[in-house]
């Protein structure tokens, strides 16, 4: 989709050291929209400080990211958050005992006046808003008012997302979104990236699964101990060209 | 929360309708256990004295009186144990307030009439707990100091400042607006009960329909997510040492226009009865959830065994015993739910 149109983001030439560890060198990658990119790689590959150094965690040393066309230099999370590069984390996302309108307006809740004068808090917007970003993720919820914490992992997971996508992320980047997750709800997040890709976001996954990146994703860069070891197209290549780029050799 | 918590493969799909009426009575178990109270100083009333405890307004007043001081302290808490919070300094916070409130209106009496002179009083009683609530806070929010420890240090300071500004004992007041405040009724309604009823209202507007209570759930249930919101959770944390404080002040001041004294011990006794009333009204000590109706409620029930087991006769002891079974059988009926709603 859309291909015809430049890359939503574009990351060129980072390095990034730790100490004496050369975390990332000269890596470059891209991610156009309606796209699902796979970043894989062993542990210590640099994956994550990828991610990190591309949503503002980290700044890089060298190198360019470039949002839709316009140089970006992120100072925090919160600055990259704002230009719609954002991060789903595992386990740091959501406030349990909320509901999952109140969650997706954590922070930026709407408010409505009663008797005219009163503000208070509009529930019926956030149950509103919720219903519909959950009926875009295929995740249909009976009961809006309960709390996420009765939900499960991947019904989380999709709460979370849909927060993202109510605030127009247009990056959206899932850290092993699937780990911790029993089988039917990995399917249900792998299809959910589905969903986000036939709507057009732009998706950086990153998973050891070479199955569920062969699932989902369109394209795969693979890292090496800091270094891009390749860029596969995904019916370009199969598992064992990856293990190999992966592992080196 | 852990990452063992998401697993359950295929089950926990849809909150199922029999846990959710669970949920619903651990949220109401307050009600229920008032409700047992009524029943059994009612019967207990009825046999022993032929005579009815509930169906006295007297009674009923003297409750709702009982009931103001703790609950006072308790709407506080309950904002600060649902942030995942703790508050040890309100007693004599408390306290404080009662002793400036007490000399506030002494000295302002000397230049103004005594209507002006216990506003002065009473507007520098309730001051002047803004300087220990703002305190907490940044020891909490900036130095990332326990609540425990930090609000314990404040409960040593604030008794010691109580104190020494009284003098080491108590501060009379004479003032006949004050103590009209703290004694006299409209409509057969206490004064100190009307102002608690119209503050609890407020407080449950601020919790339930505001920003602020929707976000001291979220840091009560995750830190890390509130502050990933782009919630400035330093400056909640000071503001919610600060309301707690500042309802220890409305304690004091209601306390001392009562008793026409300002005392340093005033609050001493409620701590822990305030913390009780929090807890049995339906609050994790672990943050994240908790109701002014159910501190309300929580309060009420405390007020009534302590007042229950003086009229029927005994031992005034004993409603320490009931007050701790009660808490104990609250946190049973909270974890045992615990355990079925959440995944
Ligand atoms: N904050 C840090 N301080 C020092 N070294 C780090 C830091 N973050 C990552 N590294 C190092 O950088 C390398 C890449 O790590 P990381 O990006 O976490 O890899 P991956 O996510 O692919 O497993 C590793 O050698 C790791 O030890
Ligand atoms: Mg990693």
């Amino acid at each position: 989709m859309a291909t015809e149109t430049g890359p939503i983001l574009d990351v060129r030439n980072i390095y990034k050291r730790f100490g004496g560890v050369q975390a990332l060198d000269d890596v470059s990658m891209n991610l156009y929209p309606g796209e699902v990119v796979a970043l894989a790689g062993d542990n210590g590959a640099g994956k994550s400080t990828l991610i990190k150094a591309i949503s503002g965690v980290y700044r890089a040393d060298e190198g360019e990211i470039v949002l839709a066309g316009e140089p970006v230099h992120f100072a925090s999370p919160e600055a990259a958050r704002g230009a719609g590069i954002e991060t789903i984390y595992q386990d740091l996302a959501l406030a349990d005992n909320l509901s999952i309108g109140a969650n997706i307006f954590l922070g930026r809740e709407p408010m409505r006046n009663m008797f005219g004068f009163l503000p208070v808090l509009d529930r019926r917007k956030m149950a509103a808003a919720a219903k519909e970003t959950m009926a875009r993720l295929d995740f249909h919820v009976s009961r809006l008012e309960a709390p996420v914490g009765r939900f499960s992992g991947g019904q989380r997971q999709a709460v979370a997302i849909g927060r993202a996508i109510y605030w127009n992320a247009r990056v959206l980047i899932m850290d092993e979104p699937t780990a911790a997750l029993g089988v039917p709800e990995q399917r249900k997040v792998l299809s959910l990236v589905q969903t986000l890709k036939t709507q057009g976001q732009g998706v950086i996954f990153i998973s050891h699964n070479l199955h569920d990146i062969f699932a989902v994703a369109d394209r795969i860069f693979v890292l090496r101990r800091g270094q891009l070891a390749g860029e596969r197209r995904i019916e370009d290549t199969n598992p064992d060209e990856v293990v190999r780029l992966m592992v080196g050799g | 929360m852990s990452a063992s918590s998401a697993a359950a493969p295929g089950t926990g799909a849809k909150p199922n309708a029999g846990l959710a009426w669970l949920a619903r009575i651990a949220e109401l178990r307050a009600w229920l256990f008032l409700l047992i109270l009524v029943v059994f100083f009612e019967t207990w009333a009825q046999v022993a004295y032929g005579v009815t405890f509930f169906g006295s307004s007297y009674n009923l007043q003297s409750i709702a009186v009982f009931a103001v001081a703790p609950l006072l302290l308790a709407l506080g808490s309950t904002f600060v144990i649902i942030s995942g919070g703790i508050d040890l300094s309100i007693g004599f916070v408390m306290g404080l307030s009662a002793v400036v409130a007490a000399h506030g209106v002494n000295i302002a009496g000397h230049w103004l009439s005594p209507f002006p002179a216990m506003l002065v009083g009473i507007v520098a009683g309730l001051l002047v707990t803004l300087v220990p609530g703002k305190i907490n806070g940044l020891l909490i929010a900036k130095l990332n100091i326990p609540p425990f420890i930090g609000t314990l240090g404040m409960f040593g300071v604030a008794r010691g400042v109580a104190f020494l500004i009284a003098g080491g004992t108590t501060v009379p007041v004479s003032n006949h607006w004050f103590a009209s405040l703290g004694n006299d009724r409209i409509f057969g309604l206490p004064y100190v009960v009307l102002v608690t009823v119209l503050f609890l209202i407020g407080m449950h507007y601020l919790l339930s329909q505001t920003r602020f209570g929707q976000h001291t759930y979220a840091l009560g249930a995750n830190e890390q997510a509130t502050i990933r919101a782009g919630i400035d959770v330093d400056r909640l944390k000071q503001r919610l040492y600060m309301l707690s404080a500042f309802c220890a002040g409305i304690g004091g001041v209601l306390y001392a226009a009562r008793f026409t004294a300002g005392a340093a011990q005033a609050g001493e006794p409620l701590l822990l009865d305030s913390i009780a009333a929090v807890v049995i009204g339906g609050a994790s000590l672990f943050g994240g959830s908790g109701t002014v109706f159910g501190t309300v409620a929580g309060s009420l029930v405390i007020a009534v065994i302590q007042y229950g087991l003086v009229f029927i006769n005994v031992e005034p002891f004993w409603q320490f015993v009931a007050v701790g079974c009660v808490i104990i059988i609250s946190v049973l009926v909270d974890q045992t739910q615990r355990r079925f709603t959440e995944r």
